[in-house]
């Protein structure tokens, strides 16, 4: 039976801390409390609500967030003075150090992995719901429309798709992060489509599908029910190896300045930062943090892949042998 | 073979159509148009703009707009840059040199380090120290080449000459290249060496060393070609961002910080060309493919 194994079950925890870690970032990292009295009142998880009537107040109690610094929130604003002018190295204030405007860097990586697992995620569901519509039309429909979907596919693995996320880039930049994922998406779909396209046709001549067929199915029932659960295997590992890619790619374009816009914070954007701030020799923890983020993230998701793969080759040797 | 060469060339026309329509349509999608950039700093009067546009062919419908363009494309025309007038095909003819040295001596170094240690690693697969530099290899795939860029400058920038002169670029090029090839000859090594003809050759006494580097060798090369074509774009894609940490004035920066000043011809020059570069690097690969192994040739001239 399909099980991951053991070492697919460790990356497998090690990626739902990483989400637990993304979806919990306000409890982790804010610049407000979990739990405050003020003014005779008590509050409950402002970092989260962040209410308009507590800021620049002074609470009478309150149960601080383990690293008491938002995202955005500079030295400037909470009043720390120091010798030195940020960047600050790691102690015990800033576990990670600060950036050049005093931006705690823990904070920020915590949110940027919201960003970054966030972007990812959509960025993967948007590819494999192309990916399957167009290599399952080009393997299951063949003749006119695969030459024409096959070529498509040939442009978009010819053509330097960086040129065109950055012209797509240049359009759809917002605040919000749902263009980038949408021109991520439309870019990542064409690795899914090649591998439906193959699989559904090496699956359509397979006999329990002819059997199908000569009983009369129809196509709706012979796609979902017989060559779609087939063929999800290999496409649940092509997806996951994406989504490492995509976490990749989105960095690199954050980086390049045309991704996730600032303010907010993202892993791609505090190595600019690293980048930029080179004058400031020795500021190391700038550069080194930010890529064992990326890193780690990308190598949990392809250790999950790996295992995928292993426990997908097993399976189908099993089901081969017996 | 004649017959294979012309399908594939027939073949690559309407990928070509298709690309330099994509690159029109981009261009197109960029908001704006150089113009309107001028407007929003110095703020020419409307018929200046008006009449700029139209000498430059702006003001066409766009299917006659990408018309001409598709006509001069054919003769390696791109028209003049937007913004310094300069011709598009001698900016590029300047850039694509640069992209190209480091690019070359990436693939280079990359395969050429890669054999090697994939075929170690194959041989070696049950011992205990090919398993971990396995799992590196897997750990450095992770790793983004930009990031390696930021680090190599921060802690060896006083090493290197300024910027890092070829050799930081040709190392962070060289790096995801690396691994993606030796995990390739890897993984072809491995089923090679699983083949009966490798038992074979081993049952007839040949020695060790022979059976895997030649025997094996030659053909788990095959994949690995393949996958050099395959690779292309991605290098293509790296150089972008390499070039933009290092300054190199390649082909990568210029692309970029033309879609910045939205100067199309330069922007579709760029594209157009990478695409054709990376398109007839993977027709050199196929040839190769088919020339190697006759089998692909047979199969699909019939």
């Amino acid at each position: 039976m399909k099980t991951l194994d053991r070492r697919g079950r460790a990356w497998l925890m090690v990626l739902a801390v990483l989400v637990a870690v993304a979806l919990g970032a306000d409890l982790l990292a804010s610049d407000l409390p979990l739990l405050a009295r003020v003014d005779g009142k008590t509050w409950v998880l402002p970092c989260v609500t962040r209410p308009a009537q507590l800021i620049g107040k002074t609470p009478d109690w309150a149960l601080r967030t383990p690293i008491p610094f938002g995202p955005l929130q500079t030295v400037a604003s909470t009043g720390e003075v120091r010798e030195l002018p940020p960047p600050w190295a790691p102690d015990e204030a800033h576990w990670l150090g600060t950036d050049e405007l005093g931006r705690d860097v823990a904070a920020r990586l915590i949110h940027g992995a919201r960003v970054s697992l966030f972007v990812a995620f959509f960025t993967m569901l948007i590819a494999l719901a192309v990916g399957l519509l167009v290599g399952g039309a080009s393997g299951y429909l063949g003749g006119f429309t695969d030459a024409v979907l096959s070529r498509v596919l040939e442009v978009m693995q010819t053509f330097p798709l960086v040129f065109f996320l950055i012209a797509l880039m240049a359009v759809l930049r917002t605040q919000s992060l749902w263009p980038l994922v949408i021109a991520l998406g439309l870019t990542r779909w064409t690795e899914v489509a090649r591998l439906v396209r193959a699989e559904v046709l090496s699956l359509s001549t397979r006999e329990f599908v002819l059997a199908a067929r000569a009983l009369g199915a129809s196509p709706a029932r012979i796609i979902g029910r017989h060559l779609l659960p087939n063929a999800l295997g290999p496409v649940l590992v092509v997806t996951t190896f994406g989504v490492g890619s995509a976490i990749l790619l989105e960095t690199a374009l954050s980086f390049l300045g045309i991704g996730v816009a600032p303010p907010t914070a993202s892993w791609g954007e505090l190595l600019t930062e690293a980048h930029r701030t080179l004058q400031y020799p020795g500021a190391w923890w700038l550069a080194v943090f930010p890529g064992l983020a990326i890193a780690g993230t990308v190598l949990t998701v392809n250790g999950l892949g790996e295992a995928l793969r292993r426990t997908l080759h097993t399976s189908r040797r099993e089901a081969a042998n017996g | 073979m004649k017959r294979y060469l012309a399908r594939r060339l027939l073949l690559m026309m309407p990928t070509f159509v298709g690309i330099t329509l994509l690159t029109f349509v981009v261009a197109q999608w960029a908001p704006g148009d150089p113009f309107q950039l001028d407007l929003e700093t110095a703020g020419p009067s409307q018929q200046v703009i008006d009449a700029q546009r139209a000498a430059r062919g702006l003001d066409a419908p766009l299917p006659v707009q990408f018309g001409r363009w598709f006509s001069r494309v054919v003769r390696f025309d791109f028209g003049r840059s937007f913004v310094d007038q300069r011709e598009v095909t001698q900016k590029l003819s300047e850039a694509l040199p640069r992209t190209g040295r480091i690019a070359g001596l990436a693939l280079l170094f990359g395969f050429g380090l890669a054999v090697p240690l994939g075929v170690q690693l194959a041989v070696h697969r049950r011992r205990r120290w090919a398993r971990w530099l396995e799992f590196t290899l897997v750990a450095a795939w992770s790793v983004p080449s930009f990031w390696l860029a930021v680090l190599l400058l921060t802690f060896f920038s006083e090493w290197f000459p300024v910027q890092g002169g070829v050799v930081l670029p040709v190392i962070c090029l060289t790096w995801p290249t690396l691994v993606v090839a030796t995990r390739q000859v890897r993984s072809a090594m491995t089923d090679a060496l699983g083949q009966d003809y490798v038992k074979a050759a081993r049952a007839r006494g040949i020695p060790e060393r022979r059976v895997v580097w030649r025997h094996a060798l030659r053909n788990s090369l095959l994949p690995v070609v393949t996958m050099l074509g395959l690779h292309l774009p991605h290098l293509v894609g790296g150089s972008v961002v390499i070039e933009r940490i290092f300054s190199i004035p390649g082909m990568g920066l210029l692309a970029f910080e033309a879609i910045g000043s939205r100067d199309y011809p330069t922007v579709m020059g760029a594209a157009t060309v990478m695409a054709l570069v990376t398109m007839l690097s993977m027709l050199l690969v196929d040839l190769a493919y088919a020339f190697i192994d006759p089998r692909i040739r047979l199969e699909k001239a019939s």
